[in-house]
């Protein structure tokens, strides 16, 4: 059952991803993205990271999809048809990401991962925990840091998008 | 004895140097003329001072004068090689304080007189300081190297003297000209410092002049084309004396050098700076003399003999009254240098080497006073040449009575001071070497000729035309040559063999009758020739230059060496090797460099492209890239 | 653990997101596409730090709490890059890259 429901997500996901970086519509575009995120939280449901599933939600789906929306609309019209590269560039890249996948999936596919079978459910305390801890392997410092980034990143993008006074 | 107030000698010059050299802006003439005075003045005492203490109080332990050295090291490179700086106090050192303070003081007060008026009065102030301060640090020098520095410390203040009337095209000219020349020579003299420094090992004249050190004893060491490298070394050394002292190849500066102001001419370029080379002969003696059996010196007085001769022919020819003083001096100049060469070491062998000092010091004060003379002269007639002056003798009695006694100092007329230092270079060569003696009484005779001449010329003869009656000069330039006349007639008959001679010893000269009477007769003889010639106007003159034909055309053109050098330079130099050096440089060197710079230019036009700017771009090279890296790292990499 | 997917499927799906997000980074004129490119790669590592923590070392938790790291920084990012596309339209009126090049050779 999980199988086929991984399958459907992945055939989806990458249908959208395509969708998402080729559409000439900027806002059908974030939603294709939007689709892809959401199917990422589906995988992180399938593995069993709920709380991650729940972030993955929350932050892109709830936060950064609106944003980018805002934007295209503060930006665009909706019906703004976008203008495509060169066709020679755009062979030239698709060529280099071909080279890549198919240079990544090889490497991939020859080494042998040492999986371990497990079933294991992660629970948000557990992960609350680790994050909180000051011992070793705890992650306190990053987790104060990151919150000093995002005041950071909160005030540089009024001052910026504020712009001058006037 | 403590002689380190000695230092203050040169370096209140060089102070009054830098405070007339940097405020000479804000310095009014009036004053700067007297704290350049002052300043000589304080250093003039001192230095008298300084001789009376050597020569009377401290000097002679055990009847011999030793030098009494200061040194402070400055550089050192092994135990006996360092370059120092210091005193060297010995008899001739002392000397030439004397000859320095005493001619650069009246220089000094002369030129308040004259310089009047003058644009950059403070500026030539402050040149003269600096040139005091370079011969005072010149003969204070304990060593070759430092003497170096002061050699060509002289040879700056020279050029800016020579060239003190910039505006003039052939005062620039004869600055560069005098500049270069030198500096040539100076170069030998390099050269020859750096094989002593080699194989001597020792720049320090206390240690070169030893006669037992080893820089004397081991000359025999080394080897290079027949003769000793330390030989070599001196004729190189020689080599910068002649060009200071305007020995024969290099003399043809000198003249040119007139172009600065009299003054300059009289402090410079034939009293002081000029003699540097014979000075330097002098503090090497020794060294000249031991080594080699004295090839070295030979060489010196041959060069100083031959230069005496023809400087003495061309002076007879010449009508600038500077120039016919400028190849007086170089004839003296030589006489010098034929007196140091014929003289030995020991006793009363060393006649020759106290005559060429006490010739030097005689001489001092009577070419300034020639000098200074013709500078009153000049001053009152606005004229250097020979046919615009005539019968001045009425107008500028003071003049006349002062070059007259210099004339016959010169002319070597006994008492006059001339006569005794000339005696004795006589009587040098006369000992040692026969052709040398004749060559000099030759020139005696010419000397008394050429000197007359201009002394009739300028004084006598038939008065010329003038712009407005000449007028005897102010008391600031008279009454120096007042003192230098007196000099002229007194310095004779300082006893000099019992002060300065080459081992310190003092000896007993005495006149040697026949000798004088030959030497003085001669003299008498040049002086009737010249009193026949141009006391009254008359074509005799003339007449004689036309039956000498070519040859007097040639001497009238001091034969020829300004041309040759001319050639020499510009058309074998400048046309055969400098021009095609010049192409070379032009096409191939900076031919490659521009190629390389147009090639640079041409590619970076047609691939600057690349740099797009567009972020993208620089995103599709670094995916590429990491893609290929990834594929090398992963495929080919070596196990 | 996913029942009957091995790990080597989600490394390929995730690797195509990823070279998904480069070709249009790289295609892509507009800056909000380019903006979701971003997006698409940051997402496709995200899924590789959690599925190798998943199948490999399921008692350690790291890969989540750097994923977690991971989406807080790209939620800072993502502000400020739409500030400063806002900013940018204000300034030239548009959002093309090709307007943007004022640093060009």
């Amino acid at each position: 059952m999980e199988k086929y429901i991984f399958y459907i997500l992945a055939f989806s996901m990458i249908a959208f991803a395509i969708a998402a970086v080729n559409s000439r519509k900027m806002m059908r575009s974030v939603i294709y993205l939007l689709f892809v995120l959401v199917g990422i939280a589906g995988i992180f449901f399938l593995i069993d990271y709920n709380f991650l599933a729940a972030i993955q939600l929350t932050v892109y789906g709830g936060g950064v999809i609106v944003l980018m929306i805002f934007s295209v609309l503060l930006v665009h019209h909706i019906e703004l048809e976008l203008s495509l590269a060169k066709t020679s560039k755009r062979i030239v890249a698709a060529i280099v990401s071909a080279i890549g996948i198919g240079v990544f999936l090889q490497i991939i596919y020859t080494y042998d991962f040492p999986v371990v079978e497990n079933y294991k459910t992660t629970s948000t305390a557990d992960i609350g925990e680790k994050l909180l801890s000051y011992g070793d392997g705890g992650f306190v410092l990053p987790f104060e840091v990151i919150s000093m980034l995002l005041l950071a990143a909160m005030i540089g993008a009024i001052v910026i998008a504020k712009g001058k006074k006037t | 004895m403590d002689i380190r107030y000695i230092y203050l000698i040169p370096f209140i010059p060089l102070a009054v140097f830098l405070l007339l050299g940097l405020n000479y802006k804000r310095i009014k003439p009036s004053v700067s003329g007297y704290i350049g005075v002052f300043g000589l003045l304080v250093s003039t005492v001192l230095s008298y001072y300084t001789a009376y203490q050597y020569f009377f109080v401290h000097g002679k332990v055990n009847g011999i004068y030793k030098p009494i050295i200061d040194r402070h090291i400055w550089m050192n490179f092994t135990d006996t090689l360092s370059i120092d700086m210091g005193l060297y106090i010995d008899a001739i050192s002392v000397m030439m304080l004397i000859v320095v303070s005493t001619i650069s003081l009246m220089v000094h007060i002369y030129s308040r007189g004259y310089m009047k008026g003058d644009d950059g009065y403070t500026k030539f102030f402050a040149f003269l300081s600096l040139f005091t301060f370079s011969m005072f640090g010149l003969v204070l020098s304990t060593n070759l190297f430092q003497i170096y520095i002061f050699w060509e410390l002289v040879g700056v203040s020279s050029f800016l003297l020579i060239g003190y009337y910039y505006t003039k095209p052939s005062a620039i000219a004869a600055a560069k000209k005098a500049f270069i020349v030198t500096r040539f020579a100076d170069f030998g003299f390099l050269i020859g410092i750096l094989i002593m420094g080699y194989y001597a090992g020792t720049f320090d004249f206390e240690m070169l002049n030893n006669p037992e050190g080893s820089a004397i004893l081991n000359w025999a060491s080394t080897s290079f084309m027949g003769l000793s490298v330390i030989t070599w070394g001196l004729l190189l050394i020689f080599v910068g004396g002649a060009g200071k002292s305007a020995m024969m190849p290099f003399h043809i500066w000198l003249p040119d050098a007139m172009e600065g102001p009299t003054p300059v001419s009289a402090l410079i370029h034939a009293a002081t700076m000029v003699v540097a080379g014979v000075y330097l002969v002098a503090r090497l003696f020794p060294m000249f003399y031991f080594v080699e059996e004295g090839f070295a010196l030979s060489i010196v007085a041959y060069v100083g003999g031959i230069s005496s001769l023809f400087a003495a022919v061309i002076a007879i020819t010449q009508t600038d009254i500077k120039r016919v003083l400028a190849f007086s001096t170089m004839s003296q100049l030589g006489y010098m240098m034929m007196a140091l060469g014929v003289s030995g070491y020991d006793g009363h062998e060393g006649v020759g080497y106290m005559a060429s000092m006490f010739h030097l010091f005689t001489h001092a004060m009577f070419k300034a006073l020639l000098f200074l003379g013709a500078g009153s002269v000049i001053h009152a007639v606005h004229s250097n040449y020979l046919k615009d002056m005539g019968g001045l003798r009425k107008y500028l009695p003071v003049t006349n009575i002062t070059f007259l006694i210099a004339a016959l100092a010169i002319a070597g007329i006994p008492p006059f001071a001339g006569f005794w230092s000339k005696d004795e270079i006589l009587v040098a060569a006369f000992e040692n070497n026969q052709l040398l003696y004749y060559i000099g009484v030759f020139v005696a005779g010419l000397t008394a000729f050429y000197m007359f001449r201009i002394y009739f010329g300028i004084f006598w003869g038939k008065e010329k035309q003038y712009d407005h009656p000449p007028h005897e000069s102010a008391a600031s330039m008279t009454v120096p040559l007042m003192i230098l006349g007196a000099l002229s007639v007194g310095v004779g008959f300082i006893p000099f063999s019992e002060f300065v001679t080459p081992d310190g010893k003092g000896f007993e000269a005495h006149l040697n009758y026949p000798l004088a009477a030959i030497a003085v007769a001669v003299g008498i003889m040049g002086i009737a020739l010249a009193w026949v010639f141009y006391k009254k106007e008359n074509n005799l003159a003339n007449t004689y230059a036309k039956r000498f034909g070519v040859f007097y055309k040639w001497v009238y053109h001091k034969f020829y060496f300004d041309e040759i050098y001319l050639f020499i330079t510009k058309k074998i130099l400048f046309n055969g090797v400098a021009a095609s050096v010049a192409l070379f440089d032009k096409k191939v060197v900076d031919g490659t460099m521009n190629q390389i710079g147009n090639k640079t230019v041409f590619t970076s036009e047609k691939i600057k492209g690349i740099q797009s700017g567009k972020l993208q771009d620089y995103a599709l090279a670094f995916v590429g890239g990491v893609v290929v890296l990834v594929m090398i790292f992963i495929y080919f990499r070596a196990e | 653990m996913i029942a009957g997917i091995s790990i080597y499927e989600i490394l390929t799906l995730t690797t195509l997101l990823f070279f998904i997000g480069v070709y249009g980074f790289i295609t892509r004129k507009n800056l909000i596409s380019i903006l979701i490119s971003v997006e698409l790669i940051m997402n496709a590592s995200v899924v590789n730090f959690v599925i190798i923590n998943k199948y490999l070392y399921p008692d350690a938790l790291q890969g989540v709490l750097f994923s977690i790291f991971i989406i807080a920084v790209a939620a800072a990012e993502t502000a400020l890059a739409i500030a400063i596309i806002i900013s940018l339209y204000r300034q030239i009126g548009s959002v093309e890259v090709d307007e943007t090049e004022t640093m060009k050779y």
